[in-house]
């Protein structure tokens, strides 16, 4: 007699897989490195090399020999966390600064939680700021673009956009002088500024964030709410004095808001699951960005203001709830 | 022109509608049928045959008696060999009664002229009871006996008759095939509907991939006053009642309650097709349109079968099982039953039989949730699927319950579109066993 197979519906997938997500995040980074590598060289593909193989090596290592479970870094997780690590930190930081990053990203932030959809944390940006805290002089010195194209060690560097204009606003420097010192606004569109190595390219990042909106992976709920409230808060306070806040634009590309809005914020485990949930998560790391970029000790937010609201996801899932179908309407 | 669907989640699976050109074919009267007395939702019915009596085509063989069931009659004509339980397409036992074919002697009050029969002269009430003498259930696939659903509660108002041509899961165009042949005797179940209800009005949605049906019953329906055709937009799960309510009028039918609650009133219209032959022709619920598919078919096939036929008949018909088959379904891709044996017999709700080789048959390996929210998007009743699996899983019932378990229809999009393909459904189906118990305890005591 013949077998068949019986299970339950649905007896068919849309075929899509983690894998093909994962890999989709990869392809949507391209572009971001591919800036990178023109502006900083090797020290860009020498870094994302170390941080991917580290993290790929990590995790290989914690599911053979800790957990003894079956592995999962074919899923092309660890790759995306690597590529993420690396876009946040300075091209030119020590490689055994970058490995220590990497493991606790990998070994930390997200396999000490369960592995894959289980931490509660961006495990890229826990390892940055694990090396922010730990090497804050290596963490600042950023490489100044295209001369340092075949630099290891040693980079010419300066500061980014934002310190110069954090510095010039303590030191009671007028908008209009700290404007002058700063990279017109199409360099720094195109990237062409001192950074983080991923972060510097808005227009870069932002194809590939519309090539992840058309292929499904995100949606445009957090990046755009998470831009739009920098960018609306940082105009108020424009408006309302232009000689000691900087205009928005300036705000929406300098530092790593795009990489964070787009390619941080929108990390499947620790955003909100609801679409009304993610607006009000894009407009909480919104707010929280402006707050530490104009009022903070730091020049920039990204990532801390990205951190925070990771902490308040679930809370925010709690709250805000999908709209029922048939939701009696409460008289 | 916007053609009209409903709004929220929703999935669109690949068509593979292989069937929609093929004829409806007779299919030859089985040596053997095994009528199950279960056909319907609610109370199977009582036998009122013997083993060793004879029978003949259309005469009635149990009789339900509990106001949600639905009387049964003979397939074919014959003697009744045996009663008793057998498997299900579920695979639970359930009582039968098997017939061997002599022949296909007619009960004489049956009209088997083909002549189209307009005029409806009945009062409401005894359609509405014709419809119960002839075994006329839902044939869309719940088989809810129409009869309850012609029966309007005290207090409530029906105002319109949504017909469901929608046919939203992959593979099965039985219901296609019967607009494009039989589209006018559909329409004057439809006017028969309506007078049962008192309604003046009704809407026929069909999803634009048909669109020669369509077309046909747009021209139809000139002759026909009050009857609306309603193009949608291709969604699944547009099929399941609420999700057409909405798509038609735009009404929203309130969680654990009827659509005669927004006056509607819903049946497939292979029902409404039933119901004309019922009503105008004396005609039991004793034959259906399936359709045999599968990518590996030559010929997928629609049939009019006799119920009670072996699903292997079926198959052996349409071209024979496919060397690599893995997997057969009793229904839709989407909602269907996986059967475990071919020998089962068609039921009045059987709308198709899906053959899947090997490769299609097995599910993908489950990976970790990584919370993308798809099957929360997905979900076309505004459901967290994810989250009840969880509270499923650590059996918190409560919590299940506050996060609307109960309004699970269960039409699978969550666990279609999951990357990392979770068995979300098994998990709510579960779980709405064990809250829908706690409920009935709760409403017991």
């Amino acid at each position: 007699m013949q077998l068949f197979t019986v299970s339950g519906s649905p007896h068919v997938h849309n075929n899509q897989s983690v894998q093909k997500i994962m890999w989709g995040v990869v392809i949507a980074l391209v572009p971001a490195l591919l800036v990178s590598l023109w502006y900083f060289g090797l020290g860009a593909l020498v870094t994302t090399a170390i941080a991917v193989l580290t993290c790929v090596i990590v995790e290989f290592a914690i599911t053979r020999y800790m957990l003894k479970e079956p592995l999962s870094i074919r899923d092309g997780s660890a790759v995306v966390t690597g590529i993420l690590l690396a876009f946040n930190v300075p091209s030119s930081v020590p490689w055994w600064q970058l490995v220590i990053g990497s493991i606790v990203a990998i070994g930390v932030a997200k396999m000490s939680f369960g592995g894959l959809g289980r931490n509660p944390f961006n495990p890229a940006l826990v390892g940055r700021v694990f090396m922010l805290i730990s090497f804050p002089v290596d963490m600042t010195s950023w490489p100044l673009p295209i001369q340092n194209r075949f630099a290891l060690a040693d980079a010419v560097t300066g500061p980014t956009s934002l310190g110069i204009v954090k510095e010039g606003v303590k030191n009671g420097e007028s908008i209009a002088k700290i404007t002058s010192e700063i990279p017109d606004y199409a360099n720094m569109l195109l990237g062409n500024m001192g950074g983080s190595l991923g972060e510097v390219s808005a227009a870069a990042i932002i194809l590939g964030g519309l090539y992840m909106i058309f292929r499904k992976i995100i949606t445009w709920h957090i990046p755009l709410s998470y831009l739009f409230t920098v960018f609306a808060f940082t105009g108020i306070l424009w408006l309302i004095n232009p000689e000691i806040y900087i205009d928005p634009v300036f705000h929406l590309i300098a530092g790593g808001l795009m990489l964070g809005a787009i390619f941080m914020a929108t990390d499947m485990a620790t955003s909100p699951m609801t679409w009304k949930g993610m607006l009000v998560y894009g407009f909480g790391c919104g707010v929280l960005t402006v707050l530490i970029r104009v009022w903070g000790a730091y020049p920039e937010g990204v990532s801390f203001a990205i951190l925070i609201m990771n902490a308040a996801t679930p809370l925010i899932n709690k709250g805000f709830k999908p709209s029922r179908f048939g939701e009696v309407a409460k008289a | 022109m916007m053609l009209k669907t409903f709004i929220k989640g929703g999935v669109h699976p690949e068509e593979n509608k292989l069937s929609s050109g093929a004829a409806i074919q007779s299919m030859p009267i089985p040596a053997e049928v095994q009528i199950s007395l279960g056909q319907s939702l609610g109370a199977p019915a009582k036998a009122i045959v013997a083993k060793g009596d004879s029978v003949k085509t259309g005469q009635l063989i149990a009789r339900g008696e509990a106001f949600i069931s639905a009387n049964v009659h003979a397939s074919v004509s014959g003697k009744v060999v045996k009663i008793d339980d057998f498997d299900d397409q579920s695979g639970y036992r359930r009582q039968a009664v098997i017939i061997a074919t002599e022949g296909d002697e007619w009960i004489p009050s049956i009209d088997r002229s083909a002549d189209l029969k307009r005029e409806c002269h009945l009062p409401a009430a005894e359609i509405v009871e014709k419809i119960h003498e002839m075994g006329i259930v839902g044939l869309g696939g719940a088989t809810f006996p129409t009869k309850v659903k012609m029966m309007v509660p005290q207090g409530k108002k029906a105002e319109i008759l949504i017909l469901n041509g929608v046919e939203c899961e992959p593979y099965l165009t039985s219901d296609h095939r019967l607009m494009l042949e039989k589209g006018e005797e559909m329409l004057v179940g439809a006017t028969i509907l309506m007078k049962a209800l008192g309604v003046k009005r009704a809407a026929i949605g069909i999803e634009n991939n048909k669109p020669d049906a369509i077309a046909h019953l747009t021209e139809l329906v000139k002759n026909f006053p009050g009857i609306e055709i309603i193009p949608l937009k291709v969604k699944y799960p547009q099929g399941a009642e609420k999700q057409l309510i909405k798509s038609v009028t735009g009404r929203e039918v309130p969680s654990m309650k009827l659509p005669i609650e927004v006056g509607c009133v819903v049946n497939n219209v292979g029902t409404a097709f039933a119901v004309y032959e019922a009503v105008q022709k004396n005609k039991p619920l004793i034959e259906r349109v399936v359709t045999v598919t599968g990518k590996n078919f030559a010929k997928p096939a629609n049939f009019m079968v006799r119920i009670g036929t072996p699903v292997n008949e079926l198959i052996e018909r349409a071209g024979g099982l496919p060397d690599a088959t893995g997997k057969v379904v009793s229904g839709g891709p989407m909602m269907g039953k996986a059967l475990n044996s071919l020998k089962v017999p068609v039921l009045k709700g059987t709308s198709g039989i899906l053959i899947f080789d090997d490769a299609e048959s097995k599910r993908l390996p489950v990976h970790n949730c990584i919370r993308c929210a798809r099957c929360v998007t997905a979900c076309p009743m505004g459901l967290e699927p994810y989250l009840l699996e969880k509270q499923v899983n650590n059996q918190v019932w409560d919590d299940a319950e506050a996060n609307r378990i109960m309004d699970c229809m269960e039409c699978g999009s969550c666990h279609f579109i999951c990357p990392s393909s979770r068995p979300l459904l098994d998990y709510l189906r579960l779980g709405k066993n064990k809250v829908g118990q706690i409920i009935r305890t709760r409403v017991n005591n």
